[in-house]
């Protein structure tokens, strides 16, 4: 089991006094993951004591069962796309991808034919011969993610991995990420575009100053949030009768109206939404929809940790 | 060996040579290369006038000349310094530039890396400053004409050359291990380069065993033609026992082999976070 997952036992990493990240166990299965949490809340402290770059202070890592000490084992199964936007002097797209899949001791074919895969696979097909340095932050960006799937491997670590996407390159990344998540591969992604993460991630793990407050599935993880009422936003014909009736029966703790929907915040949603289907069928009330309004990264991160989602 | 093993090798290799040679940053170490051989051209442009030449003085006294140049100019301050900027940048470099990691993410046993980088700073400092030692020894006395040509193919000078040559790549060798662990080991390698500078200058005047703990010691033993210290701080050098060409070659280069073993085991321990 531990074999397809990456697991961390109590893992702890101090820099010097400084605390980087403390107590953390998690094991991540495949799929999207997705590392939520403001500047200095250890995102990039868990990227890299998975990839080997730094050592855990105490606490035990294992990525699909392989240590992160053990760099001859690892570096074949884990690519990394780091944060950095930075890259070795005078080489083309091309040369930059080929120069390093050598270190993987492949023959020169093999090199060539991994080059052109990874770089197609980001559609940089177009501009491999160019310099990097003659790249847009987005080109740059782009030969990141070809350089750190080149070798095929089974877990993809991305720091940060949209910045500088255009809209469009963006679109097409998030489909990647998708795509490797849908094959089994471990995405592990940290972003400061909360609505995206939200969207792809199979599973958050929101992070604050060197803990993890809260992992799983988003939804799962709101619900755990007992204590903050749930929003749920109903549209429907007639918004004033019905939060007349859902107070009457109560499980609500407010109501807000608008032209044609309610926001209604409750602290116990399962009953809601019994109570919500019996008075729906009891009035005869016209419903467009019914949908939960806070059960995104950005809402559980304001209710958890108290921030700003956006300026996380 | 394996074949793959070498292969990562060559591929590290062959990154680091061309980035080294073309680095933006080693500018002044070709300038430091190339000054010695500029004026040893103007010389031989200078003297080649027949009005300039006549009774200046002897090829002797050339060869005396490239002598202290090499000594003092050369091992002391060229190849130390340019060796501190080669490979001091081949990791803190990387550091610098936040792009250690790319090598770090691969399956390349660090020792390899280590090695990888060492050969491809060793080939770029043994070509610039072996290059420049050998034209500025053949642009000395080129003045002399046939007499020189004389000195090189039927005397002594053919031999010289040699050992300089010899002697160049040796210090580039051992300066080289000497300051790739200080990049791997220090923040701040200047401060290591800077005390070894110190006690490579100071030398002659410690006591015996201690001359035979610095690199310039083993140099100095192969010089084809020595050069005192001169006055006044002659009086304060100390002689140590003469060594044997035959032993402080292999004797340096198995201390270097030394170095670089340590940083291999440092580089294993090497932590990258950039500092963010």
């Amino acid at each position: 089991m531990s074999d397809s997952l990456i697991t961390f036992g109590n893992v702890s990493r101090f820099y010097g006094e400084v605390l980087g990240i403390n107590k953390v166990s998690l094991a991540i299965p495949p799929g999207i993951t997705s590392l939520v949490g403001p500047n200095g809340a250890g995102k990039t402290t868990l990227m890299n004591l998975m990839t080997g770059l730094i050592r855990p202070t105490q606490g035990e890592i294992r990525v699909l069962g392989v240590a992160p000490d053990d760099p001859q084992k690892l570096c074949r199964i884990v690519g990394y796309c780091a944060q950095f936007d930075a890259f070795p002097k005078g080489l083309s797209g091309r040369q930059f991808i080929y120069s390093f899949l050598r270190l993987y001791g492949y023959s020169d074919a093999e090199c060539d034919a991994r080059t052109a895969a990874s770089m197609e696979r980001v559609s940089m097909t177009g501009a491999a011969d160019r310099p990097v340095a003659a790249y847009s932050k987005g080109m740059r960006q782009r030969i990141k993610l070809a350089q750190a799937i080149a070798h095929d491997p089974r877990v993809i670590i991305l720091d940060e991995p949209l910045n500088g996407l255009d809209p469009m390159a963006r679109a097409e990344t998030i489909d990647l990420f998708q795509e490797w998540g849908k094959n089994g591969r471990h995405v592990i992604v940290s972003s400061h575009i909360l609505h995206e993460v939200d969207r792809i991630s199979d599973q958050v793990i929101l992070l604050s100053q060197g803990y993890v407050v809260a992992e799983g599935q988003i939804q799962g993880v709101r619900s755990e949030v007992k204590e903050q009422p749930m929003q749920i936003v109903v549209r429907c014909d007639r918004p004033g009768d019905l939060a007349a009736r859902l107070f009457k029966e109560g499980h609500i703790v407010e109501a807000k109206i608008a032209a044609d929907a309610l926001l209604l915040r409750t602290k116990d949603a399962d009953n809601f939404y019994l109570l919500l289907n019996r008075v729906i069928l009891d009035s005869g009330l016209i419903v467009e929809s019914v949908a939960p309004a806070d059960d995104d990264v950005n809402a559980v991160y304001q209710y958890l940790i108290g921030a700003e989602g956006t300026t996380v | 060996m394996s074949g793959q093993t070498l292969r990562q090798l060559a591929a590290v290799f062959q990154l680091e040579w061309k980035k080294t040679f073309r680095s933006r940053r080693g500018w002044w170490i070709y300038l430091l290369a190339a000054a010695p051989v500029g004026l040893m051209l103007l010389h031989w442009l200078i003297f080649s006038r027949p009005q300039l030449r006549l009774g200046r003085h002897s090829l002797g006294d050339d060869s005396m000349a490239y002598a202290a140049l090499f000594q003092f100019f050369y091992l002391r301050g060229a190849i130390f310094f340019g060796c501190v900027g080669i490979f001091c940048n081949l990791f803190r470099g990387e550091m610098l530039e936040k792009t250690l990691h790319y090598y770090y993410m691969t399956p390349v046993r660090r020792e390899l890396l280590v090695a990888g980088k060492y050969l491809a700073g060793l080939t770029v400092a043994v070509v610039v400053f072996v290059t420049s030692a050998a034209l500025s020894f053949l642009f000395i006395g080129r003045h002399f004409g046939a007499a020189y040509s004389d000195y090189i193919w039927h005397g002594p000078g053919a031999a010289q050359l040699g050992w300089y040559m010899l002697i160049t790549a040796l210090a580039c060798t051992g300066y080289g291990a000497v300051f790739l662990m200080a990049g791997l080991r220090y923040r701040n390698p200047m401060i290591p380069a800077a005390a070894v500078f110190v006690w490579e200058n100071i030398n002659p005047f410690l006591p015996a065993l201690l001359q035979k703990v610095s690199v310039i010691y083993y140099l100095r033993s192969m010089l084809p033609v020595e050069v005192p210290i001169p006055p006044p701080f002659s009086v304060m050098v100390i002689d140590a026992d003469p060594i044997s060409p035959w032993i402080s070659a292999p004797g340096l280069l198995a201390v270097a082999a030394l170095l670089l073993a340590y940083t291999a085991l440092s580089a294993r321990q090497t932590e990258i976070s950039y500092g963010e």
